[in-house]
């Protein structure tokens, strides 16, 4: 890693990085795309190194087949900008639903998923599900239907207040 | 970076370590193809969507662990070369994963068997000496803890439930129990990656992988059969006579149309 540099190459740098952060704040989630991939916390880290960007990205679930689209979604959008990225594949420390921003969590709300719980609770016991509100009437009189849903990070519910199916965004 | 830094490697290719590697990610990428086998057929959409998503995962797994594999063994094979143009001997996942669906008690005794030893092999090797592999096991980890609340959970309520549920998963605990020896059967690869700190010692994993199982047979009401001697060595590439069927599938486009993308 280089230390040299002179004061106004690193504000250069800082800029850069920061224009990549409001690009990437753009480019939605190809399965969610109320969120962008910086509200998932996908995004690990960006770096302007030598003209050139590199972008860290974790993947949510490591059979997700959105991870290559997304991949793809960030060097058009980059492209179309006129910057030329390197993606980055981040493995550790693994993602986690803790690193959903409260913008996200505000959005998955809005649109109809509930969000994952803010602290990883281990469930330990068979079958128990954790409790969920029903991100319409915010009632917590839900069940569960599969622990499984749409896409890898969602589990089915069903509201037995206002009747509701939804989406619930899983804890990880 | 100076050269003392660099993690212990070889100059000449990690032949061990590559073997290693690529035992874990077999497994994964087998017991994935067999699950994928229940899409359209499980009992409810709800397991249609349970079964799909752990293939998933698992497949998921293998891709991290065969790229990697491929890069230790440094002939330029990537996942794809490594998973669908390699020959049964050429496998060496272990027997277990092998063994065919047959009915969904006999998937799910498959599964909680396998998520129990995964659950523990990965624990161990989240703290690996190998950063890679320590990286690929803490995400995988993640995934294989609510598999296994999924298989083991399943199991309770297949044995702790009808007498035809219950005598369903007792006949597959019977029939399946033989290849769990070898999970636990260390070779010499294991010996010197042990050895080297990349691995776990298999033999200590045994006693709490049996504590996981047995809180769940004893919930399940089911019982443990009597251990056996293995003759099992999927992971040296001797495998029972399904893995051919399963691989045929699993490679027909590759072979027929090779280097054909989507």
């Amino acid at each position: 890693m280089s230390g040299g540099g002179t004061r106004g190459d690193a504000d250069a740098r800082a800029t850069a990085e920061e224009e990549v952060w409001r690009i990437l704040a753009r480019v939605p989630d190809p399965e969610i795309p109320v969120l962008s991939v910086v509200d998932l916390g996908i995004i690990r880290h960006v770096r302007s190194q030598g003209g050139r960007i590199h972008v860290g990205v974790a993947p949510t679930y490591s059979g997700c087949p959105a991870t290559e689209v997304i991949r793809g979604l960030i060097e058009r959008q980059l492209r179309a900008e006129g910057l030329t990225a390197q993606i980055e594949d981040v493995l550790s420390p693994p993602w986690s639903s803790d690193w959903i921003s409260d913008e996200g969590r505000r959005k998955l709300k809005a649109f109809g998923i509930a969000p994952p719980e803010k602290t990883v609770t281990r469930v330990h016991h068979l079958f128990a599900a954790p409790v969920v509100a029903c991100p319409r009437c915010d009632s917590t009189h839900t069940e569960r239907v599969s622990e499984f849903g749409s896409t890898p990070c969602k589990a089915h519910y069903r509201c037995l207040e206002c009747a509701e199916p939804f989406d619930h965004f899983k804890c990880i | 970076m100076s050269a003392a830094l660099q993690p212990d490697r070889d100059a000449r290719p990690d032949e061990e370590r590559f073997r290693y590697v690529l035992r874990l990610a077999d497994t994964s990428l087998v017991l994935g193809q067999r699950l994928g086998e229940w899409v359209g057929h499980a009992p409810a959409l709800e397991e249609d969507l349970g079964l799909a998503n752990l293939s998933l995962d698992l497949i998921g797994q293998a891709r991290l662990l065969l790229t990697y594999a491929g890069e230790l063994e440094g002939r330029g094979r990537d996942e794809d070369q490594l998973a669908f143009l390699r020959d049964g001997v050429d496998f060496c996942n272990v027997t277990l994963a092998e063994q065919p669906n047959g009915d969904f008690a006999r998937t799910v005794v498959r599964q909680c068997l396998l998520d129990g030893w995964q659950l523990e092999l990965y624990s161990e090797l989240q703290r690996s000496t190998d950063r890679r592999l320590a990286e690929i096991a803490a995400k995988a980890l993640k995934e294989t803890q609510y598999h296994f609340r999924y298989s083991a959970g399943w199991l309770v309520r297949l044995g702790d439930g009808t007498a035809e549920s219950r005598q369903r998963v007792q006949n597959a605990l019977d029939e399946l129990w033989r290849f769990t020896a070898e999970l636990f059967a260390a070779d010499m690869i294991d010996e010197e990656m042990t050895t080297r700190g990349v691995g776990p010692d298999l033999t200590e994993l045994r006693p709490r992988w049996l504590a996981r199982i047995d809180a769940v047979l004893k919930e399940a009401t089911l019982t443990r059969p009597a251990d056996v001697s293995h003759p099992w060595h999927g992971k040296r590439g001797q495998h029972s006579e399904h893995l051919g069927y399963l691989l045929a599938e699993m490679q027909f486009l590759q072979r027929t149309y090779p280097g054909s993308q989507w």
